[in-house]
């Protein structure tokens, strides 16, 4: 198996982008990718995107985003595992290095989802759960975590405030990332007071609904040696899981076993134990999930997630930094583009480019992306070399 | 929804029939061809009781489309008496007064309804166990 290292990165402008098409950002955060890696050849493009068919009316991306990138002629796929697509997409360009199909694989994830009106858009986020048995009764994605922060409080007391603290920390560290959707400060006031959405999660505990794309070029480690324009990122391990679709059939409503499983692959493969990860960017698609996440990694012990965030553990100047970018909550959640974002942002803290949010030092970073209620989770382990 | 779709899960969401394991006795709701247990694919159907009781839940404020009409409205998992787990919505109580634990049993209500000549969906939904 070959070693992978990534060698450029790309991204929109996260947010409400009227004036730009599906196409238009896919094919931008390509174009800014091929620019960063300053090499021009692709030999395989995997789009991961959850749903241009609801979204957009279109699907075929794999077709549609080859043509607008003015490839033709190379293998091209669309991956889709919900909110796990862009992550997806990153690790299918991962395989195409490593059984050495591709030398230049281009992973892009994208989703446009302000073309519909908000009910529309709830609709198609709906789909990531089980139609028949949990979106026919009524439950939403804000319900569905609700359900876990609700069962998460019960057995380990955690608290409305610790949850506050997580969209607090990610809006801090989000105000300082341009391509924020939401780049500016909040209070814990702010979230607590906001509307409720589904009890007992408001409105700044939720993501929100965002355009943009980013997409990541990979190379063999051999080849990427022999570029200099970059100190060299590589991607040591990945791993991927699911479990249940539907919330109801978990063993376990306060843990994500997918999570669990494929960080613990992830580091398997990286021959690396959780104590040897610098910072995170985690599916923080709700407050409550980070905590949940972080717990099921390891990170945190079961049940600290909140007293940790409030103690500072997981700031950005904390002793294990979660979600640098801003994470979802304040960066934006466009749900087929966010696993590779957070791809673009481990390799921008591990190259020192992060600006006002570098994490000084930092060697070894993970980026854990989540679909649906964690039926899937996907993990990979980057270190600079 | 097209009415297939509906009809074809009359059995679960009519009698909240299941699929009872014929060799680890495991339950499965809804039905399934491989049991998630033990990888065996002969089953024997079983009503479930609908008793059960609750063990986390939500009240929906912001619905999706087709439930505008109903918010507030409270959704839950509830484990029922043959340890099997079942999402469904919570009704005829104060949801406000309602906690994990309670003792819920299922009836046979009105989901949705799709406008004034669309389909009408009919399933179950969780009240009080008052043990009448
Ligand atoms: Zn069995």
């Amino acid at each position: 198996m070959k070693e992978i290292a990534v060698i450029g990165i790309g991204i929109t402008k996260f947010g409400e982008l009227w004036e730009k098409s599906l196409r238009d950002i896919a094919v931008e955060s390509a174009i800014n990718c091929l620019e960063d890696a300053g090499i021009d050849r692709i030999d395989s493009i995997n789009i991961g995107c959850m749903s241009s068919g609801l979204f957009n009316g279109q699907e075929h991306l794999a077709s549609m985003i080859a043509d607008y990138l003015g490839r033709l002629d190379i293998p091209s796929t669309r991956v889709e595992s919900a909110c796990v697509s862009g992550g997806l997409a990153v690790r299918n360009a991962c395989l195409e290095i490593a059984a050495g199909v591709s030398d230049y694989a281009l992973a892009i994830g994208v989703e446009k989802m302000t073309d519909v009106s908000m009910g529309k858009a709830t609709y198609a986020l709906a789909t990531a759960a089980d139609q028949d048995y949990e979106a026919f009764h009524g439950i939403t994605f804000p319900g569905l975590y609700a359900m876990l922060a609700r069962a998460h409080m019960e057995r380990y007391g955690t608290t409305r405030e610790q949850m506050a603290q997580v969209s607090v920390k990610n809006h801090y560290n989000g105000s300082m990332n341009s391509n924020a959707q939401f780049p500016f400060t909040i209070t814990r006031d702010t979230v607590l007071n906001s509307t409720m959405i589904a009890d007992p999660l408001r409105l700044m505990d939720c993501s929100p609904v965002t355009d943009g794309a980013a997409a990541v070029l990979l190379t063999t480690v051999e080849k990427a040696k022999k570029l200099k324009k970059h100190p060299l990122v590589v991607i040591s391990g990945f791993g991927s899981a699911t479990d249940s679709i539907a919330l109801s059939h978990r063993k376990k409503l306060t843990e994500l076993q997918a999570v669990k499983k494929s960080a613990a692959k992830a580091l398997k493969m990286a021959e690396r134990t959780i104590d040897d990860i610098d910072f995170a960017e985690v599916h923080d698609c709700f407050t409550i999930a980070e905590i949940l996440v972080l717990e099921s990694m390891g990170i945190i012990g079961p049940g600290k997630g909140g007293p940790a965030t409030v103690d500072g553990y997981t700031a950005l100047d904390g002793k294990f930094p979660v979600n640098p970018s801003g994470g979802l909550k304040s960066k934006g959640h466009p749900v087929g583009a966010t696993g590779v974002a957070q791809i673009f942002e481990a390799v921008n803290q591990l190259r020192g480019n992060s600006e006002k949010r570098q994490i000084p030092g930092v060697k070894i970073g993970l980026a854990q992306n989540m679909g649906g209620s964690g039926g899937s989770s996907v993990c990979h382990i980057l270190e600079a070399k | 929804m097209n009415v297939p779709r509906h009809w074809r899960e009359t059995p679960e969401r009519y009698r909240m029939e299941a699929a009872k394991c014929r060799k680890c006795g495991k339950i499965s709701f809804p039905a399934r061809l491989i049991c998630p247990a033990c990888g065996n694919k002969v089953f024997d159907k079983i009503n479930l009781s609908g008793k059960g009781k609750l063990l986390t839940y939500t009240i929906i404020r912001t619905a999706p489309e087709g439930f505008e009409d109903i918010a507030p409205y409270a959704v839950g998992i509830v484990e029922m008496e043959e340890r099997v787990r079942v999402m469904g919505q919570i009704t005829d109580c104060d949801l406000l007064n309602l906690k994990t634990g309670d003792k819920l049993i299922s009836k046979f209500r009105r989901i949705n309804e799709e406008g004034k000549t669309g389909l009408i969906m009919y399933a179950y939904k969780f009240v009080p166990d008052v043990g009448i």
